[in-house]
């Protein structure tokens, strides 16, 4: 049986305007071109997006899950970057 | 440490260090119901058997097209015709999203292909039966995708994050599946007498099959107990079957068609309905490979694989000569498409 080793791709669809793009799943293709048309007929068929980016899988960097702890571990003890630590009066308005 | 590829499968068991650690963030996660992603540590056999049932799955996306695609030339109308050939469509995408979810545990769709050309992974025993009428094309979409429906809507909620997403682009394009089937099947019931009895004989064939679907019972089910342990699995074959029967009754009365069994009454007391005992040796049979159509089915999909090759050796070797001629890169993908 031939079988044809066509990379992944990483698809990303904009769903409206206004919107970012997010990501959708993924497929194979020989290019980008056709990574593109495979994307519109397997994520588009019911109108979901009106912009979709292609990626090649092997072109993303990604985050250890096993460091997970120390990797995000400077924003934990860092409260004052919420509006929630701070103490206003009551009934001081628009703050 | 940053690795390339989102998708790339972690360690497996023999390259961790600490496995007890592992384990216990893994039981942790399943238990407080989240998901688990796939470069997360999980062990062999939960990966093992996400493969064997997510690939099962994908398959039956695949080969469930056959069965259909039978009937779309003959369509008794456009209307019809167009309806068919976009469930056909949806599930060849079916398959395609379940075949890349199933890759991200770092199997590959080649092999995933080659085992179900070799008959080393299964599909749903289902699509062994023959759609020998136009009301068998009603029958699939009420009996088989509804059944199909109750088993999935669960999955939206399975512990394996891409699996679970998977599902749930599924769930919403199968409710048109079923919609259409006992639509078709509605019209043909309200009929002349000739296309009534054509909807209660797909039904009559059509209703056991469905039943069986759901999988063996429970106390012979090889894999449910630890299933719904890791929490792919959330309801147990009996309880699914029974949801599905407390459905269909109703369903049946309103399309003035009867189900094909003389046990199916209301149990008043356990507030279901109760159904006759289901034919496991025919389960069985079909599932060893002696349905009506085992051999067709593979024979044909095994047929399209191989006559498809020549567009994927082109397309291929198109991608090489464009990539090669307009950046002078042999890396795939770089020809600019991703622009904002």
């Amino acid at each position: 049986m031939t079988n044809t080793d066509w990379p992944l791709w990483e698809v990303f669809v904009r769903s409206r305007r206004g919107l970012s793009h997010t990501h959708a799943g993924s497929l194979h293709a020989p290019d980008a071109e056709f990574a593109l048309r495979n994307a519109r007929d397997l994520y588009t068929r019911r109108g979901e997006g009106v912009s979709i980016w292609v990626v090649p899988s092997s072109a993303i960097t990604a985050s250890s899950p096993d460091e997970k702890d120390p990797f995000f571990e400077p924003a934990a003890d860092k409260p004052y970057r919420h509006p929630t630590f701070y103490e206003i009066p009551e009934g001081v308005k628009h703050l | 440490m940053a690795t390339a590829a989102a998708h790339q499968a972690y360690g497996t068991t023999e390259d961790t260090a600490d496995t007890g650690a592992y384990e216990r963030a893994f039981d942790a996660a399943v238990a407080a119901d989240e998901r688990i992603e796939p470069r997360d540590w999980m062990p062999d056999a939960y990966r093992a058997t996400l493969v064997r049932q997510m690939a099962q799955h994908a398959h039956s996306e695949i080969i469930g097209m056959q069965p259909e695609a039978n009937w779309i030339t003959r369509a008794p109308s456009l209307r019809r015709k167009a309806i068919l050939m976009a469930k056909v469509q949806d599930e060849a995408g079916h398959g395609l999203y379940l075949y890349s979810a199933a890759e991200t545990l770092g199997t590959s769709r080649d092999e995933l292909l080659d085992k179900l050309h070799s008959g080393r992974q299964k599909y749903s025993s289902i699509f062994n039966y023959p759609t020998l009428t136009w009301a068998d094309v009603g029958a699939i979409g009420w009996l088989v995708d509804g059944a199909a429906i109750t088993n999935q809507v669960p999955l939206c909620r399975c512990s394996y994050g891409p699996y679970a997403r998977a599902m749930v682009r599924i769930c919403k394009e199968e409710s048109f599946h079923q919609r259409q089937g006992y639509e078709l099947l509605l019209a043909l019931g309200r009929g002349t007498p000739e296309q009534h009895a054509m909807a209660q004989d797909a039904v009559n064939r059509w209703w056991w099959p469905s039943l069986m679907m759901f999988g063996p019972p429970d106390d012979e089910s090889a894999h449910s107990a630890q299933s719904m342990t890791w929490k792919i699995k959330r309801h147990s074959n009996d309880e699914l079957r029974q949801r599905f029967v407390d459905i269909c009754v109703p369903q049946a009365e309103s399309l003035g068609l009867t189900l094909p069994d003389p046990d199916l009454r209301w149990n008043e007391e356990r507030g279901h309905y109760d159904f006759g005992p289901i034919d496991w040796t025919e389960f069985k049979e079909v599932l060893k490979g002696n349905g009506p159509c085992n051999e067709q089915r593979l024979t044909q999909r095994r047929r399209a694989h191989e006559e498809g090759a020549w567009v994927r050796e082109s397309a291929a070797a198109y991608a090489a000569r464009h990539t090669s001629r307009t950046d002078g890169a042999s890396k795939p993908g770089e020809t600019g498409a991703t622009r904002a």
